[in-house]
């Protein structure tokens, strides 16, 4: 892995002093994080370390009661979330998030009509064939090109997974957030969902929250450890692996 | 089935009502003029509702903004049908605009009641302007609106052939505009926020903005439908006003089917004629018409239209 | 009457107007908060309520046996109505609506046929004044508002100390989790119904003394009960009961200023606009 070359580069996106607070809950506590562009970073943490929030923090579904937010070099903190999405910060959560009740190719359409609706025109009506042909496009990426007529609602849990993540794609995203993408998949569910990420991660910057540890190995060029709301290490798999503390909270050494 | 197809078939509808003038007896031939004229309503009110999935009680305010935008103008001055039409529109999207951005915060039950009570408050004031308005008795418009010029030929709104070709018109125009919708860019993204509005915002749509627009386009069609019916049936009421006709929407659209093109038109034709023949049959006709709702809805529970498309003709927009 | 004197009295109508008002606002809490639907045919068991209740005291000269045999006619309505209408729609928000106006239509229809189109009333059970030093006020809507308040308590004592109660809050936090713990969510639907029948049945039975039997009186009563619940918070007891005195005493108060018009318009733009503000109610749980 050449950390020293991305770190080389300028950040994809920074947070400078990030926090927020439920009830008496600090659920972030002045985080400083850097993304570089083009990499694949997970975090990792117990349960209530703050993983989530942070990241919501980042797509803009929850708003931060102090810090910064820099995507790009351009401070996007009071920017809403779908104004984040147009800058290319596009985000799954834990539960899947799909149109249950539309086709699959309607939930991809949603996804892909957002870049083609710039114009006023473009959104009374739109080219339907340019649509198609992004549509399928997303779904053959993911593996999902024959399921277009299915209700996204019917689908097996892995196969919703994979939807939204066609969705995200869609969406053409310059840092893809994914919040446990292997949760509840099967054994051989993950290895795809691996290998899709590794495909993806060519022209597009991953951040992903994950439990599964041998998973995380194995993708990320860099990891960052999370406990009560702050950063307890960050670096390169095999630094995280040799980390005291980081083997005392979350490895279970 | 394609575009075209569904094109087609709208407008194959419109020329059967259209057809019909020819074959009604007179009774009847006032009757479906109204139904096109409410049914135009029940679309405006069904993009709010089936498309964007906000259930409104307040929806009579454009309704009247509508009749009396219309109805006060031809009544206190010397302004024509046209001039009547527009001010009643444009009352009705003026408002829509006011009340979207007071109440398109909230969502669910709270939205409804906020409605519900900016419809009292317009209900409230054709009382409280009695003198302007005269309340329920109303203001009878024959005799004050002069003929339409078209062209060298003057036209008058009550002749009945006149009445009826106005209203399906009026019908026709919002039956196309809610066909638009459902198949564009925009129903799209309407029919998302009604599915998971939080997915939505994260694909990255201002759902307030279109929300927003939703409200306008369907306070639009509501108050061009109040204004048609005040300039082709002659009366202006407060009956237009009140909680009665934020009601009637609503059964007539869930009745017929939430989120179809054809349901407003099947749900007020069968409300309609449920309570004619029922009057004719019995002093009792509420129960009778009660009946039919309950009976319906067991049978059909997404409405008439809603529930075929469920079961067999998928392609129903 | 000095200015004074009116705001006193306002307050005490409001009063009154408010605890009556909970009692049959109460009904429609329980039943959007349990069984998430929207009872349209709710004013109509109100108005059932009041008229069983003319009847029976007309032909008994018994305003008790009215006061224990209306609610009870109407629980065995609205549980008629959960088993043949709402069962077979399984609950769904807007069949639900459609169906309960089907028969609100059919019990306005059915007390029009029978009772007919006039306004009527019976002689209070209780007739006493209670002598202020400006008016005399009527000792029967004292005991109004004293059983208004006692119902209520035993509807909380009901909702907070025994199973059915419990079952009723665990299946309004989450019905799947509560089916899952073995909840008989149909037949607790069934009851809870019944329960918000009779609740708005007494409370009309209690007023028509007061206020006469008309077959259209459910519609106000429909309004201000939505009003009621959605103001104080969708499922809180307490939040209703604040929100019917509220609404009970700013109408009463309101209108010693204004004409009824211009007080219910002002009435109901506060109402909106506080829901602007906070959506969720005054005592409501996350704002939806």
């Amino acid at each position: 892995m050449a950390v020293a070359a991305l770190t080389a580069r300028g950040s994809l996106l920074q947070t400078l002093g990030l926090t927020r607070t439920f009830g008496g809950l600090q659920a972030v506590r002045s985080v400083d994080f850097r993304l570089l562009p083009g990499e694949i970073h997970a975090i990792i943490g117990p349960n209530g370390a703050g993983k989530t929030t942070l990241v919501n923090l980042i797509s803009g579904r929850l708003a931060p009661d102090a810090g910064r937010v820099f995507f790009n070099g351009r401070d996007i903190t009071h920017l809403r979330a779908p104004d984040r999405v147009g800058l290319g910060i596009v985000s799954t959560s834990q539960s899947i998030s799909i149109y249950r009740r539309l086709t699959v190719f309607e939930n991809v359409a949603l996804a892909a009509q957002r870049r083609l609706m710039q114009r006023l025109a473009e959104r009374v009506a739109l080219n339907r064939r340019a649509l198609a042909e992004e549509v399928a496009a997303s779904l053959d990426r993911v593996g999902l090109g024959g399921a277009a007529d299915a209700t996204a609602g019917a689908l097996p849990y892995g196969h919703q997974r994979l939807l939204e993540i066609a969705m995200t794609l869609a969406l053409r995203p310059r840092l893809l957030i994914l919040d446990e993408p292997t949760q509840g998949l099967a054994p051989d569910e993950i290895g795809a969902l691996v290998a899709l990420i590794r495909r993806v991660a060519r022209d597009v910057t991953v951040l992903l929250i994950e439990h599964n540890v041998t998973v995380v190995l194995e993708l990320s060029h860099r990891i960052t450890v999370m406990d009560k709301g702050r950063i307890l290490a960050e670096g390169a798999p095999d630094e995280i692996e040799a980390h005291a503390e980081v083997q005392r909270v979350y490895l279970g050494a | 089935m394609t575009g075209r197809g569904m094109l087609i078939v709208h407008v194959a509808l419109l020329a059967l009502l259209w057809v019909l003038q020819f074959v009604l007896p007179p009774f009847h031939h006032g009757m479906v003029a109204r139904i096109l004229v409410l049914a135009a309503y029940a679309i405006g009110y069904n993009v709010l509702l089936g498309y964007t999935g906000l259930m409104s009680l307040g929806h009579a305010m454009f309704f009247a903004a509508g009749v009396y935008g219309a109805g006060l103008l031809v009544y206190y001055s010397a302004a024509g049908a046209v001039s009547g039409l527009l001010a009643g529109v444009l009352a009705g999207l003026g408002l829509a605009v006011i009340l979207g951005l007071l109440s398109l915060r909230t969502t669910g039950a709270t939205f409804l009641l906020v409605t519900m009570m900016f419809g009292q408050v317009g209900y409230l004031l054709t009382l409280y302007f009695n003198r302007i308005t005269l309340g329920d008795q109303g203001l009878i418009l024959s005799g004050r609106l002069e003929p339409l010029r078209v062209g060298a030929i003057d036209v008058t709104l009550s002749n009945p052939a006149v009445r009826f070709n106005a209203a399906l018109l009026i019908f026709g125009l919002c039956l196309l505009l809610s066909l638009w919708l459902a198949r564009s860019p925009v129903g799209r993204v309407l029919v998302a926020i009604r599915e998971n509005e939080e997915r939505t915002r994260m694909l990255g749509y201002d759902t307030f903005r279109y929300k927003l627009f939703a409200l306008v386009l369907s306070g639009g069609i509501c108050s061009l439908s109040g204004a048609a019916y005040a300039l082709l049936f002659a009366y202006v009421g407060n009956t237009f006003a009140s909680i009665l006709y934020s009601i009637y929407p609503l059964l007539w659209t869930l009745l017929g089917g939430a989120g179809t093109t054809f349901g407003p038109l099947a749900g007020t034709a069968l409300m309609s004629y449920a309570i004619d023949v029922a009057s004719g049959l019995t002093s009792a006709y509420l129960m009778v018409v009660g009946l039919v709702l309950v009976v319906t809805i067991l049978w059909f529970p997404s409405g008439i239209v809603g529930s075929l498309r469920a079961r067999r003709w998928r392609w129903l927009p | 009457m000095s200015l004074g004197v009116r705001l006193f009295l306002a307050l005490l109508e409001g009063t009154v107007t408010g605890l009556v008002l909970g009692l049959a606002a109460l009904g429609l809490s329980l039943v959007f908060g349990v069984m998430r639907i929207v009872n349209i045919a709710h004013g109509a068991f109100f108005m059932l309520g009041a008229v069983i209740a003319w009847y029976v005291t007309s032909t008994t000269h018994s305003f008790v046996l009215a006061l224990v045999g209306a609610p009870v006619a109407v629980a065995g309505v609205a549980l008629a109505v959960d088993r043949f209408v709402l069962r077979p729609v399984r609950y769904a928000t807007e069949a639900t609506i459609v169906a309960t106006i089907g028969v609100l239509y059919i019990l306005e229809q059915l007390v029009l046929s029978v009772y007919g189109p006039y306004a009527r009333a019976v002689p209070a059970p209780i007739y006493f004044r209670i002598d202020f030093p400006w008016f005399g006020y009527s000792g029967y809507k004292i005991v109004v508002a004293a059983a208004a308040m006692l119902l209520l308590a035993a509807t909380w004592w009901l909702v907070a100390r025994t199973t059915l109660g419990l079952y009723m809050r665990a299946t309004q936090q989450n019905r799947e989790m509560a089916e899952a713990f073995g909840v008989p969510v149909d037949r607790l639907y069934a009851c809870v119904f019944a329960l918000g029948g009779l609740l708005t049945a007494i409370a009309g039975a209690l007023v028509v003394p007061i206020q006469q039997a008309h077959y259209l009186m459910g519609l106000d009563m429909l309004l201000l009960s939505f009003m009621v619940v959605i103001i104080g918070g969708l499922g809180s007891l307490g939040g209703t009961l604040v929100g019917a005195l509220l609404v009970g005493l700013v109408d009463g108060v309101v209108s010693v200023f204004f004409t009824p018009t211009l007080a219910r318009i002002v009435a109901s733009v506060v109402v909106a606009l506080v829901l602007v503000v906070r959506s969720q109610g005054l005592f409501g749980g996350e704002a939806s």
